[in-house]
């Protein structure tokens, strides 16, 4: 229990601080400007630090792991995404992986019974769960293009009108806000209701689903029922991508809530389990070519190094070698 | 029956008990809180002194896995932290994967040891936990902050003896990396963390004693030359008599066109020599030029279960004495863990071969270009060839008495990538062939569950456990279709699974893929065969019986 509620608490007080701070100590200044400064300086620097300190790691073996028929004999089909030989099915495996979660995808579910047996189920709800997990935060982000640009870019607008398909509400309903709040839901019911997730989450498993439901909660807070000065928040989020260090306008507390919790998470971000975002495109497992015995892959630290030559093998056998009529190199 | 090997009911009562660790006894418990048993059958015993002091590693001593004092060197936390850094500056992979799990659980339920023993530790997350959990209180400083938080731990002897046990209960089979959305690889962090416990002298004598024995006299088994040579011709005996055809291998010939090398199980082990039957059969039949050498007689590779310099300084004889034989290139056995060495590290570690010419078929002259870099050929492959260019003649009627299914070896399957081969090979040489389950088999295939080295008698228990979701999957075969043949391309199945199929699916029996193509081969002055290369009887062959009908 204390590793679900701890984070919960984390994420509580962190939501509390700003509400406090700027309706009741007027700090605006620092969670409108100081500290979403900050926080973009430590998340574009710790993300970079992040992948630089894995890139320059040297991958001394191919250690592709093959998940379909290698290249070899003319006739015989070659699984070209599964067991790449060519940088582009490579590519198109990591691709796959990043846009579809393709491993996820094969997943089933095997369970032990009496017998004894092993039972095999198909279970693709984690996979769809990560989908439209990870696609409606996507898309909130990128429309979300339109707060930081005084021309709404074109990709945002499209995104807006389609997020908004189903116009029910005032304003208009967005899809994604609600596939994100229940993606966030199944993913910690699913954590705690089953016994295998239950042991292998850590605090630091749900943390980042309370600080994103937060974020998100905070913004359908703000659009739908509590409803914040839209343009005041765009006039800020200009001046902010202006690089101006003047002071913000009178916004509602909720706005800072969002704002301060998304701070806390790019802030989060480069030194957590977040960081598998950059991870996914580095997987040696998934990048590398099944082509080893084709193309010599170099070891970087690779050293000379003494072996136990047949010279030496055949003077410690020698008479036994001559005996067997074993040809042999010195009579 | 082996004192450590429990009676199958008490098995198969203690395995329904235990899946419910997770519910039962431990429930409210953290993974960490749970104990660390050590008992009889399910650990394999630490090498032997003199073994480790022959190897050059570290701390040789007389213990026992389950002594209190495991007597560590002094300063052996340094010593383990330093080889973790160490290693984590030297492999992108191993910082990639402590870092990047999301703890999502889908490699949960894929890990045979964790279907056979319910044992959390066993996920494969968690057995990256063990190490993540250490690490991640080694190197962030988020951590220093956040106390807790992160759930890290200090690396104490609690935490050693779980290292030691888990590390030893994972098999390296990759089945778990298939699954996981960022291709974590558990084999990479067990390859480190036994490379790690090297360091202080934590090993098993399974794996050492077959690493030196492979350094000193050329193979595993620690067969010297002239005894090699014995055990080749006594096969060769057995061929005869048992086809009326006279095989004539050659051992350390210069000039032959091809080295041929393969586990030395199959000069050795029952049912490895059968197979190594059907090679010469084999050969013998498409008159290759090949020689066989004593020194490097050894396919295998156990240095890969300890650490990379000895995986290369064992890998480097095959080179070393191509080379020194001048033949044009090598020619691979069916085996598991060793095709994983050939395919993915031997060029990077001993390579460039330049000295040994791209494989090409002397007898279909197709070009083997896909090793043209490592310029060794599996047997698989080869033989595919042979008898899609009808170079063989074959009866596969002969293995009428045989109903196969096949088992993928994990690192041909999941570190090579060759499927077809085998499966066309298997079906153009016997006539009643059936796949187990479709997430038993190919790149979702499960392990025998004694790979990677610990293929011990006294971890036999944990043995029949890690490898009960591959016995699952041959009965299901065995009740649909009455397989009673398992046909496998590796040297490590042809030792584990017998006793695997013995304890689970009694009546069904392994065989080598080239043990059948051996059974089949039309040989060219052969008596009229009756029996298999093991001496039993062929269905439809018996003219005897015909005549009493």
């Amino acid at each position: 229990m204390k590793k679900i509620l701890l984070p919960l608490a984390m994420v509580a007080v962190l939501a509390l601080v700003p509400f406090v701070g700027v309706q009741y100590a007027g700090l605006d200044y620092l969670f409108g400007v100081v500290i979403p400064y900050a926080a973009a300086v430590l998340f574009v620097a710790g993300f970079v630090y992040r992948m630089v300190d894995w890139l320059r790691r040297p991958v001394p073996y191919n250690i592709t792991s093959t998940c379909g028929q290698e290249k070899s004999l003319d006739w015989i089909h070659h699984d070209k995404i599964e067991s790449p030989s060519k940088p582009w099915h490579a590519a198109v495996r990591v691709l796959f992986e990043v846009l579809l979660f393709r491993s996820l995808f094969r997943n089933n579910r095997a369970e032990f019974s009496k017998g004894p047996d092993l039972v095999y189920g198909s279970t693709k709800w984690l996979w769809l769960g990560g989908l439209v997990f990870h696609w409606s935060l996507l898309v909130i982000v990128l429309r979300h293009a339109r707060f930081f640009f005084i021309m709404v870019p074109g990709f945002a607008e499209s995104l807006d009108q389609l997020d908004s398909f189903f116009d029910i509400t005032l304003p208009a309903f967005y899809v994604t806000d609600a596939l994100a709040l229940s993606a966030i839901t199944f993913l910690f019911v699913r954590r705690v209701s089953d016994a295998k997730l239950r042991i292998i989450s850590l605090p630091t498993d749900y943390f980042p689903l309370f600080l994103l439901g937060g974020i998100v909660g905070a913004g359908v807070l703000m659009r739908y029922i509590a409803k914040v000065d839209v343009m005041a928040v765009k006039d800020q989020m200009l001046r902010l991508m202006s690089f101006s260090f003047d002071p913000p306008a009178e916004i509602g507390a909720l706005f800072y809530v969002h704002l301060f919790l998304v701070c806390m998470l790019l802030l989060y971000f480069p030194f957590s389990k977040l960081m598998h975002m950059g991870a996914i495109f580095l997987s040696p497992t998934r990048t590398m070519l099944n082509n080893s015995r084709e193309k010599m892959h170099v070891n970087p630290w690779r050293q000379p190094m003494k072996i136990r030559t047949y010279s030496e093998y055949e003077d410690d056998y020698r008479e036994k070698m001559k005996k067997a009529k074993l040809p042999l190199e010195k009579e | 029956m082996s004192k450590y090997l429990p009676k199958q009911a008490d098995l198969i009562r203690e395995m329904e008990e235990k899946p419910s660790a997770l519910k039962g006894d431990h429930a409210r418990q953290e993974w960490w809180e749970m104990p660390v048993e050590f008992r009889e059958g399910n650990f394999c015993f630490p090498a032997k002194a003199e073994v480790i002091e022959e190897l050059g590693f570290a701390n040789p001593r007389k213990w026992a896995v389950t002594d209190d004092d495991w007597q560590l060197p002094e300063g052996w936390q340094k010593t383990l932290m330093d080889g973790m850094r160490e290693r984590i500056k030297k492999y992108r992979s191993l910082k990639l994967y402590l870092d990047s799990c999301v703890r999502c659980g889908a490699c949960a339920d894929k890990c045979h040891f964790f279907l056979g023993t319910g044992d959390p530790k066993n996920m494969p997350v968690l057995r990256a936990e063990l190490v993540r959990s250490v690490y991640r209180g080694d190197f962030p400083m988020v951590e220093k902050i956040l106390k807790g938080f992160a759930g890290s731990r200090k690396l104490t002897k609690e935490v050693l003896r779980e290292w030691y046990m888990y590390f030893y209960q994972c098999t390296e089979c990759r089945r778990c990396s298939v699954f996981c959305p960022m291709g974590i690889d558990t084999a990479e962090i067990t390859i480190m963390v036994r490379e790690i416990l090297q360091l202080v002298g934590l090993n098993n004598n399974w794996i050492l004693a077959p690493v030196a024995n492979c350094n000193r006299t050329g193979n595993h088994l620690g067969i010297e030359p002239h005894t090699f040579v014995q055990n080749v011709e006594s096969l060769v005996d057995d061929i005869e008599e048992l086809t009326g055809v006279t095989v004539n291998p050659t051992f350390n010939r210069k000039g032959a066109e091809i080295l041929f090398i393969t586990p030395s199980g199959d000069v050795f082990g029952d049912p490895g020599v059968y197979t190594m039957m059907g090679y010469m059969l084999l050969f013998e039949h498409i008159g290759l030029d090949y020689t066989i050498s004593t020194y490097a007689s050894e396919g295998g590779n156990f240095g890969f279960f300890t650490s990379n310099d000895m995986m290369r300084k064992l890998n480097a004889k095959m080179y070393h004495e191509a080379e020194r034989l001048g033949v044009k290139w090598i020619l691979g056995g069916e085996c598991g863990h060793m095709w994983r060495v050939v395919h993915q590290y031997m060029s990077t570690m001993n390579g460039p071969a330049n000295f040994l010419e791209e494989p090409v078929s002397p007898i279909t002259g197709t070009k083997f270009s896909n090793a043209k870099a490592t310029k060794m050929v599996h047997i698989a492959e080869f033989t595919a060839d042979l008898i899609h260019n009808n170079k063989l003649k074959l009866d596969p009627r002969r293995n009428d008495h045989l109903r196969t299914t096949f088992h993928d070896s994990c690192n041909v399957a999941r570190g090579m990538g060759m499927f077809e081969e085998p499966r066309y090979v298997l079906n153009k040489v016997c006539n009643s062939f059936h796949e187990m389950p479709e997430n038993t088999i190919r790149e979702q295939t499960f392990c025998c569950g004694s790979g990677s080295g610990i293929n011990a008698e006294e971890n036999m228990a944990m043995r029949m456990k890690g490898g009960f979701p591959r016995a699952n999957a041959v009965r299901q075969v065995r009740e649909k279709h009455q397989v009673n043949s398992l046909v496998t391309i590796c040297a490590i199945d042809r030792a584990s699974l017998p006793p695997l199929m013995r304890y689970w699916n009694p009546g069904v029996s392994v065989y080598g893929l080239h043990e059948l193509v051996g059974n089949a081969l039309v040989m060219q002055g052969e008596k009229m065969r009756t029996e298999d290369l093991r001496e039993d009887p062929m269905t439809g062959f018996d003219d005897k019986e015909d005549d009493v009908d």
